[in-house]
């Protein structure tokens, strides 16, 4: 059991009609991972997650959650996983606390237990004292906050997030990821999807990159950074780039691994940054700024598919 | 791990729905119960003292059992048309259902508990108001909350289908004027079914309410129905059986994605 993977996926495919929105991924997630899926619109994020979540019905393929078949057990898996959708599903009609206990009973749990879940689970998303008011007037962190405690209420053994943060202040964001670093550390599986890079690189253990429905590179954020990028980049500006992109991307050419031309500015992946800086005065080249920075899984992404997580 | 089956799925979800209904009773006193007493009393009382008796008994008593099952009936209808697609559309409430073990039987079945429940208590309430006025003439009148819930599932279970499968609300416009309006007009609720054309009658015999509203007056006057007890009761119980077989489905279709 323990060694056995919570999550096994081979050839997973999910299609809609003609359109193939999940086309054959193969995935393991170990028992207290924290696993993520890095992609853009469009990606099949989604679609995976709720095949995982066993409320959508793969094309083909075989997935095993918990040990079990994902189209057979259904209720059983379900009863084990906590499911933060990407988009809100709460009672807007209930109380806050209402809708932890409306949602535990779903779970069999009795009374006294649903209601003791909640009020624990209240403390933990810091929602305690909202607790008797209606969910309509919460603000968006308050509302995800509380999708993600509903989540928690059968104390699942994995936890399915997608996009928990999307669309959250920086503030919002920071106590969400506090909460559930907190889960992880209690062992909690967490699979989650997301746009935002620093997010993958503060919660996940390991991660997938998706784009058109296929996975296009896998591993932790350090060895993803490490196997498609370089330590450090240097972001490049130019007075006047929009016309001219090309030739100053040209006229970097040499200066690090691989040179990147975005509409605004030029990235060039190097080692060394001083070392980079040197060689672009030495070329006599006048940019407007110059700026090194560390490699992020923004510039991953940005070399395998060619286009930016955010859009 | 440690999940306790403490409650059946389905009874949780007759729980949301009392849970709501503790919001809004205030509100459904005055529909389910205040009206159909106002309605009683106006047209039994007032309009009965032009018509006489009908059928050997005095209007009053000839219209309760019609009030009667077609209150049960209006709250069947009106409570699974908008609230239903709501729950699909806006408040996703089902797909959240959706995510944890309760299946789309569980979701039809719970809300038709919900909704027996609410009818049985408006079906009462009228019943020891119209005591009062005299209006009951048999003991029988004790088995009417029955029939009531049986109307509520053959009628609710099929409403339910349609709005799982509408994608706008604007259907229920149409279910209101061509199937619900006359229903209630020509299901022998105001006047003998005898008095219709030839050509309207089947209109009457393919409602469910007018099963029940056979059944009811029958059993508050102490009288034999129309047809026999069996052919009423096996129509509505029909209906109840293809009408939950269809929402079940309807909302199994609507989930799946
Ligand atoms: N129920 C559906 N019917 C038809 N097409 C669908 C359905 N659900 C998703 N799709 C399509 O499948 C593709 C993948 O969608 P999915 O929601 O999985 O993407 P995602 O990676 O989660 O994107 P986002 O970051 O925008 O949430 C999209 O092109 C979407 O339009
Ligand atoms: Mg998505």
């Amino acid at each position: 059991m323990a060694d056995q993977p919570l999550i096994y996926a081979r050839g997973l495919v999910k299609r809609f009609g003609k359109f193939t929105a999940v086309d054959g991924i193969d995935l393991e997630v170990a028992p207290g991972e924290a696993f993520g899926f890095l992609g853009p619109n469009g990606a099949g994020k989604s679609s995976t997650m709720r095949m995982i979540g066993c409320v959508s019905t793969p094309t083909s393929g075989e997935l095993r959650i918990l040990g079990m078949d994902a189209v057979r057990d259904g209720p059983s898996i379900r009863a084990r996983l906590g499911v933060c959708p990407q988009l809100d599903n709460l009672d807007p009609d209930l109380t806050v606390r209402e809708n932890l206990v409306t949602y535990a009973r779903y779970f069999g749990l009795s009374r006294a237990e649903s209601r003791r879940r909640a009020d624990e689970l209240l403390e933990f998303v810091q929602l305690a004292e909202r607790a008797g008011g209606k969910v309509e007037p919460l603000s968006g962190g308050m509302k995800r906050r509380l999708t993600i405690a509903r989540a928690m209420v059968n104390d699942p053994d994995l936890v399915l997030l997608d996009e928990p943060t999307t669309g959250l202040d920086p503030q919002a964001r920071h106590l969400l990821w506090e909460r559930l670093f907190r889960l992880k550390q209690r062992g909690v599986t967490l699979v989650l999807t997301t746009h935002y890079m620093d997010e993958a690189e503060q919660l996940c253990d390991r991660l997938v990159v998706m784009d058109g429905g296929r996975i296009v590179a896998e591993g932790s954020p350090r060895s993803l950074i490490e196997t498609y990028s370089t330590p450090e980049v240097v972001e490049v500006r130019f007075p006047g780039m929009s016309e001219s992109g090309a030739r100053h991307a040209a006229a970097l050419e040499g200066v690090g691994k691989r040179v990147d031309p975005l509409p605004d500015r030029v990235l060039v992946y190097v080692d060394d940054g001083d070392a980079a800086l040197a060689e672009i005065q030495r070329r006599g080249l006048e940019p407007s700024s110059v700026l090194v920075r560390r490699s992020t899984l923004e510039d991953v992404f940005l070399h395998l598919t060619g286009r930016t997580l955010v859009d | 791990m440690a999940v306790t089956h403490g409650v059946h799925p389905t009874v949780a979800v007759l729980e949301r729905h009392l849970t709501l209904y503790r919001r809004l009773w205030q509100a459904s006193v005055f529909s389910s119960f205040v009206l159909p007493v106002l309605f009683l009393l106006s047209i039994g009382i007032g309009v009965g003292g032009y018509v006489g008796r009908v059928q050997g008994v005095d209007y009053l008593s000839w219209i309760v059992p019609g009030v009667l099952a077609s209150t049960a009936f209006q709250i069947a209808v009106g409570e699974s048309t908008y609230s239903v697609l709501g729950d699909f559309k806006w408040v996703r409430a089902y797909h959240a259902m959706r995510a944890t073990p309760v299946g789309p039987a569980d979701m039809v079945r719970g809300q038709l508990l919900y909704l027996v429940l609410r009818v049985t208590i408006a079906v009462v309430a009228f019943l020891v108001v119209v005591v009062f006025f005299g209006g009951l003439h048999s003991p029988w009148a004790l088995v009417t909350p029955l029939v009531c819930a049986v109307l509520t599932v053959s009628v609710s279970a099929p409403v339910m289908a349609f709005a799982a499968t509408i994608d706008h609300d604007s259907y229920f416009s149409l279910l209101f004027r061509f199937v619900v309006i006359p229903s209630t007009l020509f299901a022998g609720v105001f006047f003998p079914v005898e008095q219709l054309t030839a050509v309207l009658r089947p209109l009457a015999y393919a409602s469910p309410l007018w099963h029940a509203v056979e059944l009811c007056r029958a059993a508050t006057l102490g009288t034999a129905p129309s047809w026999p007890v069996a052919v009423h009761a096996g129509y509505l119980l029909a209906w109840a059986a293809a009408g939950f077989f269809l929402a079940v489905r309807a909302f199994r279709r609507r989930l799946e994605d």
